[in-house]
Order: structure tokens, then sequence, then C-alpha cells
């Protein structure tokens, strides 16, 4: 078990998503940003599909009844074990009844922690992903709150403490976010879809895991905002007749009805949902070509930094190490131990 | 795709299908700009032939009223070649035979959930015993499941039941009320707000994540919708709740 001590306002249990429901209604869900997912879940041993904690900005408290590797990506923030500072993007060593504490998030959005054995909350129609909207998966389909407490997976054994080769990069507006025209483009004027790329846009206030709503130019559509509804997708850019650039994500809806002048292309939506709410940044239109280039790039440099997950140095504690130690005299915290090793 | 006669009809249909990107994950093929049933069951016939034989990378097919969602992997096929793919397949895909199914849809017309079914009636000029014999004498077609989990939209409403959303949306309308908003009827899957108008309910869920079937209706089914007592939606209520889907569909042609 997990117990949640405290935490911010949106700390959802997330896996992989919710596959082959759309023509039901139902949007995968699953993570802001499937990377750092990933790379949190392989710290830890566990496999791609196994649930994690996703939280909006602020982490949480949180204690074990057994020993657990975890890691926190996503972005930069305070993180404690015990009283011990420790790094994002490494695997740790929690100790049974310690207490985890993850801070504020600098420079991102959305973060994660992984626990080794997984968040083991029943699957609901073939994922643990929470959907808010719909209440479905994740604990009873809503965000976490202290004193919930979280079934884990079993583990496999005691695994090594594992950090990447070289650190994932931070998400940053100095390159522009780059999308595909379409599919309803042609309800735009070329003067208002040149807009998309000679103004730049603001990340607003008004977003959540369904929808994130841009500052910037306004985009009026020819003959209205409505269209007979159609299937929708995170990434696609929707405007609405407050005429609002409205970018969905993970939670959207599978189908609406206000046109979509354009989609953000797969391999910069996780990039777009880390930014700080106030980050200005620019799009870039690409085509589709281009697009695939880019995922099968992103997939690429995902695989290399997981496949070149290396064992932390003084990771492993031997017994002769830990012998050699006076634990008697106050120093219970491998982290501290490594620390203090010459 | 090239149109065999030179009729209006044909000429207009002679500019779909359409392929347009969603990104590089997603495409929409529209078969048509208008609601009508001819043009959504060319969408369903082509979802049904993806899901049938899918090619390699193919992952969901969306049928909307009168386009086609599929999504795909990118790193196993490349979105032309998906357009390629469909392409080869529409014409044959066509004009194939479709089982469609029939639901009958039990209805207590009254209750709690009929917030607006004496006001409606009104409005229209007609007693609530009027009202509720249009309804439930016509057959509906489920054109797309979306905005909720299970969630039909569904065509077929007589005209005279036509009626807008209200200004302001209601904060918890339960699951199973049967609604009118606009030119559609709907049966709601899940609690939450809506701007509807209510006049009963259905025992029946559309949606229930722990029945072996979560989900009761697909795009492309018809639906008719049969008045029951109060007394008689109480016992398909229990057995509802036992995990029971309660009515079942019949074949047609």
């Amino acid at each position: 078990m997990l117990e949640v001590l405290s935490v911010g306002p949106m700390l959802s249990v997330q896996d992989q998503g919710r596959q082959g429901y759309r023509s039901s209604g139902v949007s995968p869900s699953g993570p802001m940003d499937p990377p750092s997912l990933a790379l949190a879940n392989r710290l830890c041993g566990n496999p791609d599909r196994a649930a994690a904690l996703e939280f909006a900005v602020l982490g949480g408290k949180f204690r074990a009844e057994r020993p657990l590797r975890i890691a926190v990506t996503g972005g930069d923030c305070d993180l404690r074990l015990g009283t011990t500072a420790a790094a994002v993007n490494e695997t740790h060593r929690l100790e049974a009844g310690e207490t985890l504490s993850i801070g504020a998030l600098r420079g991102a959005a959305w973060g994660y922690l992984a626990l080794s054995g997984g968040i083991d909350t029943p699957l609901v129609l073939g994922a643990r992903a929470t959907h808010l909207r719909f209440g479905l998966g994740g604990l009873e389909g809503r965000v976490l709150k202290p004193g919930d407490r979280l079934p884990l997976g079993a583990e496999t054994g005691p695994g090594p403490l594992l950090r990447p080769a070289t650190p994932p990069a931070a998400a940053t507006a100095d390159t522009p976010i780059r999308l595909v025209l379409g599919p309803q483009d042609a309800h735009f004027a070329p003067a208002v879809l040149d807009l998309l790329t000679t103004e730049p846009f603001v990340v607003s206030a008004k977003r959540d895991r369904m929808a994130s709503v841009l500052d910037g130019p306004n985009l009026p559509a020819i003959g209205g905002h409505d269209i007979i509804s159609d299937g929708a997708v995170p990434g696609a850019i929707q405007v609405p007749g407050s005429g609002k650039a409205t970018v969905l994500m993970a939670e959207c809806q599978t189908t609406g009805g206000y046109p979509k002048i354009a989609t953000v292309i797969s391999a910069d939506l996780p990039r777009l949902a880390q930014f700080p709410t106030g980050t200005a940044f620019r799009f870039a239109v690409v085509d589709r070509n281009a697009a695939e280039q880019a995922a099968r790039a992103q997939a690429t440099a995902l695989q290399a930094l997981l496949d070149g997950l290396q064992a932390k140095p003084g990771g492993t504690l031997t017994s002769e190490y830990l012998l050699s130690r006076d634990l008697v005299g106050g120093i219970y915290d491998p982290e501290a131990v490594i620390a203090q090793k010459p | 795709m090239t149109a065999e006669t030179t009729a209006p009809e044909d000429k207009r249909r002679a500019r779909f299908p359409i392929f347009r990107p969603l990104g590089d994950r997603a495409l929409t093929v529209s078969f048509g700009d208008s609601i009508d049933a001819e043009t959504n069951e060319t969408v369903i016939r082509i979802a049904d032939s993806l899901r049938e034989h899918p090619f390699d990378g193919f992952a969901e097919a969306v049928p909307t009223y009168c386009a086609l969602l599929i999504i795909y992997d990118p790193l196993v096929i490349s979105g032309d070649d998906v357009e390629h793919l469909v392409a080869a397949r529409i014409s044959e895909a066509r004009h194939q035979a479709r089982a469609r199914r029939r639901w009958t849809v039990p209805v207590h017309y009254g209750g709690p959930a009929a917030l607006d079914l004496d006001s409606l009636a009104a409005e229209k000029d007609m007693t609530p015993q009027e009202l509720i014999a249009l309804h439930s004498g016509a057959e509906y077609r489920v054109y797309m499941i979306g905005f909720a989990p299970g969630f039909t939209y569904l065509g077929g409403l007589p005209e005279r039941l036509h009626a807008p959303r209200l200004p302001q949306p209601r904060q918890m309308i339960p699951a199973g009320a049967i609604g009118i908003g606009g030119q559609q009827a709907s049966v709601n899957s899940v609690a939450g707000p809506s701007g509807w108008r209510f006049i009963g309910s259905t025992p029946v869920r559309a949606f229930d994540p722990a029945r072996k079937a979560p989900f009761l209706f697909a795009a492309g089914d018809l639906v008719r919708f049969h008045p029951v007592a109060a007394a008689e939606a109480a016992e398909l209520s229990a057995r509802v709740a036992q995990g029971d889907t309660v009515i079942r569909p019949e074949q047609v042609a």
C-alpha cells in the first residue's frame, strides 16, 4: 500500500491510457507527457504499461509499508526521501515508513511518480488511467486526496538504482511547436491561417487534462464555429466561437462540433503540455511527412534514453560497505550513506 | 473515386471521399457534408471493414455523422499509405451488406427524470400522452457515439418534437434520462450536466464499465422506445442493478 499524506490539487493514477474505446465515446486519457511516464516506469524496473501517479505542478507526501524504488520525472522539483534531498530523473530507494516529499515543479507542468511494482488499482476497460471527466479508472475515477491508500503491484526483487546517461532536456519554447494544418483549415481565411505562425501564443490558466486554452490572436472561422460533429484527437486545435485556439489534451472528447484549424504533431504535444502557464511560444506549420519523421525521431530518442539507463555510482549497497558504516550512530538513510561515501 | 453518372447527386458525391490529416496519428475521411442515413451508413461500413480487416498499424476507427476518424501508428504506416489503403477498399465496402441491430428501449415517461414532459407538451400544444405517442412511435438511428461514454446521437426525432436546448444547462441529470436536444434524441449514458429537455427515463444502462459488454449501443444501430409503467420500470431497474442488460437487440436486414 502507498499512503497519500498530502497532495496538490490534481494528482491522479495514470498509465499509458485506455485504447480501443473511442468509438464508444471514451478517449484514452493517460499521461499528458508520455515520454516522462515511460522514463519513470523504466527507472523503477516497471513494464511500460505500469500505472504511476501524475501531478499538476505540486506533488505531495507519500509513505509506503515496504521498501520501494521510486523515481520522479517530468520536471525539476524539490524531492526528499525523509529529510535527504534527492534528484529527479533517477531511481531512489524509499525505505518502509519513510516519507517521500515532492515539491513544486520548476519550469514544467506535469510530474510523474513511479514506484516499483506499479500502482495496482483495478483495470477499468483494460487500463488503470484515471479519466477524471467520466470518473473512470484510477482510484474511484477521481483525483487523490490525503488519506487515500493505493495498492501496489508485486515487485520482481531489488533492482538497480538507475539514471540516464544524459538527463532528459527540459521542455522549452526555444523552438516552435509544430503543427499540421487541418482537418478544417478550409474554414479559415488565408489571412487568419497566417496568424497561426506570425503571432505568438501564450498558455493560459484555462487548462486541464482535457484541453489547454491559448491566449493569442482571434481566429474567426468563415461561416461560423459550428460544424457537423466529427472525430477529435489530442493535439487537435479547436476554435470555438470565442475565436481562441484550444488544444485538446489526453482526456479530450472523442468528437466535437468546432472547426479544428490544425493539429499539434505528436512529437511536440508533450512539450506543449509541459509549458508552465504564461509561457509564450510560436507555432510552425509542417507537412504530415515531416510530422511522421519527427514522431520516428522522438521514438528513437526515447528508446535510446531508456536503453541507456545506467546503474548509479554507489547505487548498489554491498553488505561490506554497509557494515563499514556506523549505522547505529544515526545514519539510516541510504542516500545519506551514499552521500558520505568517500 | 469517379462518378459513374452525371446526375447532380452523384456530382456532389464525386467530391467525396475527402481525406484530411489530423496530425500524424489520425486522419479523417469525409463522405458528405450533410446529416443523412445513407452517408452515415457508408461511414459505418468503412469502419466495420477496417475493424474486420485491419491494416498493419491500424488502431481505431471512430464513425461520426458523415466522416470517419482513423487512428493509426505512424511508426508502422505513413498517413499517405493509410489513405491509399482506405481509398482502395471504399467502393467494395460501401456495397457490402451489413446486419443491423434494432433495440427496443423501455421508457417510463414520468417520474423525477421527466423534468420537461408537461412543459414541452404544453409548448407543442399537445397532451403529454400525444407527446409520448410521437416519441415512442418513431424509429431512431444511432448516427454516432460521442460526448460521453456510450452517449448516442439519435436521428429520427419527429419534427414536432424538435426543441432547442435550455439556455442554462441543469447541473445533474441522471443516467438513463431520455432527452431531446434540437433535432436529436438521446439516452443519457452517464449522470452529468445537460441543457437537453428530458421527458422520462429508462432503467437500461447504455454504459456500465463493470458489465461484460460495457456499451449497449453502437453507431448504425436502430432504436425504438417502448412506454412502460413505473412498476415495470422499477422491476427492470432491480435487474439492471444486478448487471443484467435487460434488453437484447433484434437483427434486421
